[in-house]
């Protein structure tokens, strides 16, 4: 069970509650206070895209946010409502990112900019991730360590 | 937190102060502020990002588009940031060889390449 789960539609204005909730409970879970920023900003990467992708698509459902405390690690899963793998992969590259970016011939690009860009900072901050799917559509589950408190004692 | 933006001439460059935090939500006030520099024939842009507390793949994308239009009239877009956080972000994403990044708007004015 999820220690906390939120729901929300896909609007933009959600995500910087999303990212303060999840900040907020990695904190409380044990996540190392260096690590937190990263939890930010890798949870807000993860619902915009997820925001993207439902209004490019045209999905009512609300975006997914599943924040697990394990006994060692902190677990956060984004879930979407676009039931077919998109185009986008996980092992895009900030190469990728840096080809889009530099594309000289100033095509707008934004949405796949963005999205490849999402990926690239999620991929670049993340050690343990998997972008995936479930049953209700496209899934990045992602996780921390939480600091050991007998580790504060010494 | 909301986006702060204001905008001031330095010589021939034009500085915009950004504060707050540029997200998915606040960037499109970004773009809008860049294009209408743009549009107005403001085509020397320096960024200060020193009052950004947040900064996501949406800014950067915004921040890319703008570049994208200053170079269409050959002009220059220069950021300034001295905090780690924010520029561990393009460093991820390899936009470090992108834009000149800055340690103060002194520096971004005077700089010529």
């Amino acid at each position: 069970m999820a220690t906390v789960e939120l729901r929300f539609s896909a609007l933009p204005a959600h995500v910087r509650t999303a990212r303060l909730v999840a900040a907020a409970v990695a904190r409380q879970a044990g996540v190392d206070e260096s690590v937190l920023d990263e939890v930010r900003l890798a949870v807000g990467e993860a619902c915009s895209r997820a925001v993207g992708l439902h209004v490019r698509n045209g999905v009512s459902h609300p975006v997914r946010v599943k924040l697990i405390q394990q006994e060692k690690r902190f677990l956060i899963e984004v879930g979407d409502g676009v039931p077919t793998p998109v185009t986008s992969h996980a092992d895009s590259t900030a190469a990728e990112a840096l080809s889009l970016a530099a594309g000289a011939n100033g095509g707008s690009g934004g949405e796949q900019t963005d999205d490849t860009m999402g990926l690239a900072v999620i991929s670049g901050l993340v050690d343990d991730l998997v972008i995936g799917h479930d049953d209700d559509g496209g899934l990045i589950r992602m996780s921390w360590p939480i600091a050991d408190p007998a580790d504060d004692e010494l | 937190m909301d986006l702060s933006l204001s905008t001031r001439s330095v010589g021939d460059r034009t500085v915009v102060e950004v504060g707050g935090e540029i997200d998915v939500y606040t960037a499109p006030k970004l773009r809008e502020q860049l294009v209408e520099l743009v549009n107005e024939g403001h085509y020397h842009l320096i960024v200060d990002m020193e009052g950004v507390d947040f900064l996501d793949s949406t800014g950067l994308g915004v921040l890319v588009g703008g570049l994208k239009r200053v170079r269409a009239h050959e002009g220059s877009l220069r950021l300034v940031c001295n905090q780690e956080r924010i520029l561990k972000i393009f460093r991820i994403t390899g936009l470090t060889k992108v834009f000149p990044i800055h340690g103060s708007v002194d520096e971004a004015v005077a700089a010529n390449d």
